[in-house]
């Protein structure tokens, strides 16, 4: 093909490829713009015209995980000569920060949250992909009657709208008191993401020769010890695609959350669309709580990047 | 083709039996998905014939088919499903122009080209919440970048009950198009070259070589992603509930969460999700048959 290519066909290409780049800036702005408002000044947040360039800041962040009131009138000075440089922060913005009676500054209900969110994902996420790995492998290595489907009972489970579950759900959790609690989330979690980890992690068995496992049980192993000590072992990069794939889903998850919990269990994907009606809308503080929930999946797309297209087809596709 | 050991073979006779083993893996992951997916659905089943009522004390009365057939001769049902329906066209119709076509630029020697292609992908890994959340800054009518960089000043677009819905689709559509993308990408690269070579040799035009070699071989992945999506699309609450609060944008999910959740019609709502899950397994179904056809290539 590289001999044909005349000169109009590579300016032709030339301007494709300048018309992805501002495609993709288009397509990323509306992510800059929810970081970048993270670090503004409040009074920069909601200008007209939007503010792109500004000193950034981390007053929105202390905000974020503290409990603060309006001041009126002017600061003591005193008070504020006194203050850690955090406070002077809040000092600076017209607010203070509302203190119990040790004079400890009182947290906002942010960082209680967030910890549950990273509690709640993380048990199910190792929950589902130990179930899952084991499945997969007796579905992989081992005959059974109708399997195809067993699968795809599996996978159905996994197609269930939540809502539909979380009715029934809401009625036996509140009979056994599991409503508002992290173990109740964590079994809901754990069951969504199941049918996930099986079907992935049979995919990344499938590719495993079965002729490791033969020739180790020729070497006297038992079955059991070479699936821990064989296959397990090979499975690794499969077991920690599939793990990151399970924690996102479980780090997103909003419908369950919202319908299960109200406060002491609940994620931080129901409380941040929360504090947009209390008070008056401090946008900055909305997007910097935003970014920090969106930092760690961010993260992890990068890591997954190649393995993303299996995941989304729930190991079908391999490429 | 997957090899398999052959049960009863050399090593059956040491430790567990392979049957044994077979059934320690599967069996409890089996028991947890009915308990926890499958009973609770009975359990409703049973509910969606009474009149019960989760906020009351009341016991629930067996009332037969009643729910049902209020529910299917229910006009703001079916207003409900059909904005469903409006909403499942524009997302998904929205996800697949966009998201082939960005596969189609996408599909040449590119700088940083792997990084594009990642940073395209983030979207679809976030969180529908918080998503919407955000969006809901931009589409600010008085300091939104949205208006601003579109030049419409003070225009409504969430509290616009002749737009709010789109507007919502059209986060969707942000979110989702590079989930089709990344599909098609995958169709597009595993095109033999000698195709177009051989196109290229018989003086074929871009449009007959696309119309004839790029478009059916892509058409088995692009079909994956209309119907995974469609079967998403159908299924919608996070999105459309944290941006808008509208009759416009009541998408039968919603509607499913408001009669179970705030009027606690706990019965009736059990009859909605039924007729629900019929036509989301219904998807599931062809989903899976398309899923496994992929796979045998």
């Amino acid at each position: 093909m590289a001999a044909v290519t005349s000169k109009g066909q590579r300016l032709w290409n030339r301007m494709l490829v300048a018309t992805v780049f501002v495609l993709v800036i288009v397509f990323l702005a509306p992510l800059y713009w929810i970081s970048s408002t993270a670090f503004k000044p409040r009074s920069l947040a909601t200008t007209v015209p939007p503010t792109v360039v500004f000193e950034p800041e981390i007053t929105p962040f202390i905000k974020l995980f503290t409990r603060r009131v309006q001041m009126r009138g002017e600061v003591d000075p005193e008070v504020y000569e006194e203050a850690e440089w955090y406070e002077k922060r809040v000092l600076d913005a017209g607010e203070r920060f509302i203190k119990d009676a040790d004079g400890n500054i009182e947290s906002s209900g942010y960082w209680s949250r967030f910890l549950n969110s990273i509690i709640i994902a993380v048990t199910s996420t190792f929950l589902a992909v130990a179930m899952g790995t084991l499945t997969a492998y007796g579905f992989s290595r081992f005959r059974m009657p109708g399997e195809n489907d067993w699968l795809f009972f599996i996978l159905s489970t996994r197609m269930l709208p939540p809502v539909v579950v979380a009715i029934p759900m809401f009625l036996m959790y509140r009979a056994v008191g599991l409503v508002d609690t992290h173990v109740g989330l964590i079994i809901l979690y754990t069951a969504f993401n199941l049918s996930f980890s099986v079907w992935l992690m049979k995919g990344f068995i499938d590719e495993i020769p079965t002729e490791y496992e033969e020739a180790a049980l020729v070497d006297g192993y038992t079955r059991m010890e070479a699936f821990f000590k064989i296959v397990v072992p090979q499975t690794a990069t499969g077991v920690a695609a599939t793990a990151v794939f399970c924690f996102i889903t479980a780090w997103n998850e909003y419908a369950f959350a919202l319908m299960m919990t109200n406060s002491k269990a609940q994620t931080a994907p129901p409380y941040i669309p929360s504090q947009l009606g209390s008070g008056i809308t401090d946008w900055t503080v909305i997007a910097s709580g935003t970014f920090l929930f969106l930092l760690p999946v961010a993260v992890f797309t990068f890591l997954l990047r190649k393995h993303l297209l299996r995941g989304v087809t729930f190991g079908a596709i391999r490429k | 083709m997957i090899g398999r050991l052959e049960p009863g073979s050399i090593a059956a006779k040491r430790g567990m039996s392979d049957l044994a083993i077979r059934n320690l893996f599967i069996i409890p992951t089996i028991i947890f998905l009915i308990v926890f997916n499958i009973f609770p659905l009975i359990y409703s089943l049973g509910y969606s014939f009474t009149d019960f009522r989760a906020s009351m004390n009341a016991p629930a009365n067996f009332i037969g088919l009643q729910n049902y057939r209020e529910l299917l001769a229910d006009e703001y049902i079916w207003i409900n499903f059909a904005t469903t329906a409006k909403y499942v066209l524009v997302s998904v119709g929205g996800q697949v122009v966009v998201g082939f076509g960005a596969a189609l630029l996408l599909n040449r020697e590119i700088p940083a080209k792997g990084l594009v292609t990642t940073l395209l992908l983030l979207p679809m890994m976030m969180s529908m919440a918080v998503v919407g959340l955000f969006w809901k800054l931009l589409y600010s009518p008085s300091w939104g970048i949205i208006n601003y960089a579109l030049g419409l000043e003070d225009f409504e677009w969430l509290s616009n009950p002749e737009v709010a819905l789109y507007a919502v689709a059209l986060t969707d559509i942000w979110m989702w198009s590079p989930f089709v993308m990344l599909l098609c990408l995958a169709g597009l690269s595993a095109i033999p070259k000698h195709l177009y070579e051989a196109a290229a040799i018989d003086r074929a035009g871009r449009w007959y070589t696309f119309t004839r070699i790029t478009l059916p071989l892509v058409t088995p992945l692009l079909l994956i992603a209309i119907i995974f999506r469609t079967m998403e699309a159908f299924k919608t609450f996070d999105l459309a509930f944290i941006m808008t609060s509208m009759e416009s944008t009541e998408l039968i999910a919603i509607r499913l969460y408001k009669m179970a959740f705030q009027e606690w019609q706990t019965g009736k709502s059990c009859a909605l999700a039924y007729i629900v899950l019929i036509m989301v397994l219904a998807i599931t179904n062809i989903y899976v048959k398309y899923l496994n056809k992929a796979k045998e290539r």
